[in-house]
C-alpha cells in the first residue's frame, strides 16, 4: 500500500502554471526523489503536500486518507514529517530544545500550564536519541542561531524526526553543505530511507544515485519522466530537461537555488 | 545549564514589599505605601502582558481594556447589590475572559503591527464603551462608596490590608507566570514566536496556543482591574485608555521582555520615576521621554538584566 498518495495535483500562482496534473505514489521504505530544474516547482509541491500551500484542484492522501483540506498541524499530527529548503528551526531554542518541542508535539497534550516541560525525562531521552542519530549530541545545549550552516541542516533534520514521521518530505536537504558534510548526510538518510518512506527534493545527483528507488523529473510543474535513477539518467525527456545542465559530474555545484 | 536567579531575585523584592509598609509607616510614610500599591497593580497587568509581548510575541496594544473592564465588573457587581470579592471576582475573570475570546479570535488572525493595530482598536472601543455608560459615570467615572468584602471582612479593602492582599496576588501570578514560562504550553508559544511556521509544522495549531495565552492574558488584567478599583474605591474609562496599555508595553520594555522579574521591576521603576520627576518638576514628560530611550539603548535587556545574569533562551 501506498503511504503517500497524489493525484491531479495543479496550483497556479496567476497565470504561472507550477503543478500540472501531477501524480505521484511513494510505497512503504521507497525512497521518491524529486528532481528538476531551479523553478521547476519542486518546493511549490512539498508545499501543498505539507499544507503550507493548497492546491487548486487535486488530492494529497497520507495512508489512504485524504489530507488536502487538513491545516498543516493536523497533517504534522498525521504524521507528515518535513524539512525546508530553507532552514528553518527555532533560533532562540537550543538545540535539545528544538528537538524536544518538536516530540513534544506528539507526545500527549501540550495544553499542559504547571509541570516543566524541561523535566519530562520522555521527552529529553526521545531529543537525545535523535540528537545521536543526527550527530549533534555535543552540540545538545547550544542555541540553533549559533549553529553553523551543516549543523542546522542536520538540526532541521533531526526536528522533523523527532515527530515519529510516518512519511518524511525533504527539501535539498543538502542544500549548501560541503562534501564532507553532504556525505554524513547521504550516510544518515541511507539508513533512515529503510525505515521511513521519504519524498526526496535533491540536486545532488551523487545523492540521488545512492538513495532513490525512483526518480520523477519535474519541469515547468509537470512530471517529464520516471523511473529508477538509470532509467532517468538515460531518458532522453530528463536528460534534456535537465541533465543535460552538466550537473551529472558536478553534485556540490549542482546545489543552485541560493540557499545557503 | 546556566543557573536561573530569577526566583531569588523575586523572592527578595517580595521579601522587601512584605516588610515594607512596617518600615514606611513607622516613618510616617502612608503615601509612599500608596505609591508601592499602583506599581504592584501595574505589575500584575504587565506580568499578564508579559505572556503575550515576552513570550509569544504577540505586542498587543489594547491590554489596558481588560483592566477597565475588570474594575467596572467590579464597579457595576457592587451596584447591583453583590459584595462578595470572590463572587465579584469571578463575574470580572469571567467578562475579561469572554471579552479575549472573542477578539482573540479575530485579533489573532493578524500578527505584528496589524494584531498590534486590532488590538488597539479594541481597546478604543472598550473605552468608549465604557465612556457612553452613564448610569455608571460615563466620562467621569465613579466613585465607589462601598466596598467589596473578602469572606464577609474589609481585609481586601484600604480599611484593612488591602496592601497585603495585592502583594499576595502579585507572587501569585508571578508563580503562575513562572510555572507557565517552563511548562510545555510556554514551550510551544515561544516556539511559535520564533518560528510560527515551524511550530505549525511541528504539529502544534499556533492559532489555539496563542488564544489560550490572550485569554489568559485578559482574565489576569482583568484581576488586576478588580483590584485596582478595590483599592482606588473609584473607576473611570482612563482606565482603558490607550495611555494606559503604552504603559504597560514601557514597563515591559524598561524592566526586560520575557522575563518576570522584569515585569515587576518595570512597574517600579515607572511609578517611582514618575512620581519623583513629578514632585520635583511639573515639566517632568520632557525628562522621561529621553530617560526611556537611554534605557532601552543601554540597559538592553531592560533592569532585570542588570540584576542576574543573561537568561538562555530555554528560560527566557
Ligand atoms: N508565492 C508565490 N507566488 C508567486 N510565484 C511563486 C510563489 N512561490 C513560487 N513561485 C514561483 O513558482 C515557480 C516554482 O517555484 P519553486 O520554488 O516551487 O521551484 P523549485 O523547483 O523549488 O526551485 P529551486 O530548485 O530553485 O528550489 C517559480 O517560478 C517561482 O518563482
Ligand atoms: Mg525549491
Amino acid at each position: 500500500m501506498n503511504v503517500l498518495e497524489i493525484h491531479n495535483l495543479c496550483k497556479s500562482f496567476g497565470a504561472v502554471r507550477v503543478s500540472r496534473d501531477i501524480c505521484l505514489s511513494v510505497a512503504a521504505h521507497q525512497c521518491h526523489a524529486l528532481i528538476g530544474p531551479n523553478g521547476a516547482g519542486k518546493t511549490t509541491l512539498i508545499h501543498q503536500i505539507s499544507g503550507v500551500l493548497r492546491p487548486d484542484a487535486g488530492q494529497v492522501l497520507l495512508d489512504g486518507h485524504d489530507i488536502t483540506a487538513q491545516p498543516i498541524w493536523r497533517r504534522a499530527q498525521a504524521g507528515l514529517g518535513r524539512t525546508f529548503q530553507i532552514t528553518s528551526v527555532l533560533p532562540s531554542f537550543s538545540v535539545r530544545e528544538n528537538v524536544a518541542l518538536a516530540a513534544q508535539a506528539k507526545a500527549g497534550s501540550s495544553m499542559r500550564f504547571f509541570a516543566a516541560a524541561s523535566d519530562e525525562a520522555a521527552l529529553n531521552r526521545r531529543a537525545e536519541a535523535i540528537l545521536a542519530r543526527i550527530c549533534l549530541e555535543d552540540r545538545a545545549d547550544v542555541l540553533a542561531a549559533d549553529l553553523s550552516h551543516g549543523e542546522r541542516r542536520l538540526l532541521e533534520l533531526g526536528i522533523a524526526l523527532a515527530g515519529a514521521p510516518k512519511f518524511l518530505l525533504l527539501d535539498e536537504p543538502m542544500a549548501g553543505l560541503g562534501r564532507v558534510e553532504s556525505a554524513m548526510l547521504i550516510e544518515i538518510l541511507a539508513v533512515l530511507r529503510r525505515e521511513i518512506p521519504m519524498l526526496l527534493v535533491e540536486h545532488d545527483m551523487d545523492a540521488i544515485f545512492r538513495l532513490a528507488d525512483t526518480v520523477s523529473v519535474l519541469v515547468e510543474g509537470a512530471v517529464v519522466a520516471r523511473g529508477t535513477p538509470d532509467q532517468v539518467r538515460a531518458d532522453p525527456a530528463a536528460r534534456a530537461a535537465y541533465l543535460g545542465e552538466g550537473t551529472v559530474g558536478d553534485p556540490v555545484g549542482g546545489t543552485l537555488g541560493g540557499t545557503a | 545549564m546556566v543557573r536561573d536567579r530569577a526566583p531569588i531575585v523575586a523572592g527578595t523584592i517580595f521579601a522587601l514589599l512584605m516588610v515594607a509598609p512596617f518600615g514606611l509607616g513607622l516613618i510616617g510614610q502612608g503615601y509612599l505605601t500608596g505609591l508601592l500599591m499602583r506599581a504592584m497593580l501595574l505589575a500584575i497587568a504587565a506580568l499578564a502582558l508579559d505572556l503575550l509581548v515576552g513570550q509569544g510575541g504577540m505586542v498587543s496594544f489594547g491590554h489596558s481594556a481588560f483592566v477597565g473592564l475588570g474594575a467596572y465588573a467590579l464597579a457595576i457587581g457592587l451596584q447591583a447589590g453583590i459584595e462578595s470579592l470572590l463572587l465579584l471576582t469571578l463575574i470580572a475573570l469571567a467578562v475579561s475572559g469572554l471579552f479575549a475570546l472573542i477578539t482573540g479570535v479575530l485579533a489573532l488572525r493578524t500578527s505584528g503591527v496589524y494584531f498590534l493595530m486590532i488590538t488597539l482598536a479594541f481597546g478604543q472601543m472598550t473605552y468608549f464603551t465604557l465612556t457612553s455608560l452613564a448610569a455608571y459615570g460615563g466620562d467621569d467615572g465613579l466613585t465607589l462608596w462601598s466596598m467589596a468584602t473578602l469572606l464577609g471582612t474589609d481585609v481586601a479593602q484600604n480599611a484593612g490590608q488591602i496592601y497585603f492582599v495585592i502583594l499576595v496576588v502579585m507572587v501569585a501570578v508571578w508563580w503562575l507566570m513562572h510555572c507557565i514560562s517552563q511548562s510545555r504550553f510556554g514551550r510551544v508559544l515561544r516556539g511559535a514566536r520564533d518560528n510560527p511556521e515551524r511550530a505549525e509544522v511541528m504539529g502544534f495549531s499556533v492559532f489555539r496556543y496563542r488564544l489560550t495565552a490572550y485569554v489568559i492574558a485578559g482574565m489576569i488584567a482583568g484581576l488586576a482591574g478588580v483590584l485596582t478599583a478595590q483599592q482606588n474605591e473609584f473607576v473611570s474609562p482612563a482606565l482603558a485608555t490607550w495611555q494606559h496599555s503604552g504603559d504597560l508595553l514601557v514597563i515591559l520594555v524598561i524592566g526586560g521582555l520575557g522575563s518576570r522579574n522584569g515585569a515587576i521591576l518595570g512597574a517600579f521603576f515607572v511609578v517611582i520615576v514618575q512620581d519623583l520627576l513629578g514632585a520635583v518638576m511639573p515639566e517632568w514628560r520632557l525628562i522621561y521621554g529621553p530617560l526611556l530611550v537611554l534605557v532601552v539603548l543601554f540597559a538592553k535587556g531592560g533592569l532585570n538584566r542588570l540584576l542576574g545574569p543573561a537568561q538562555t533562551g530555554s528560560v527566557a
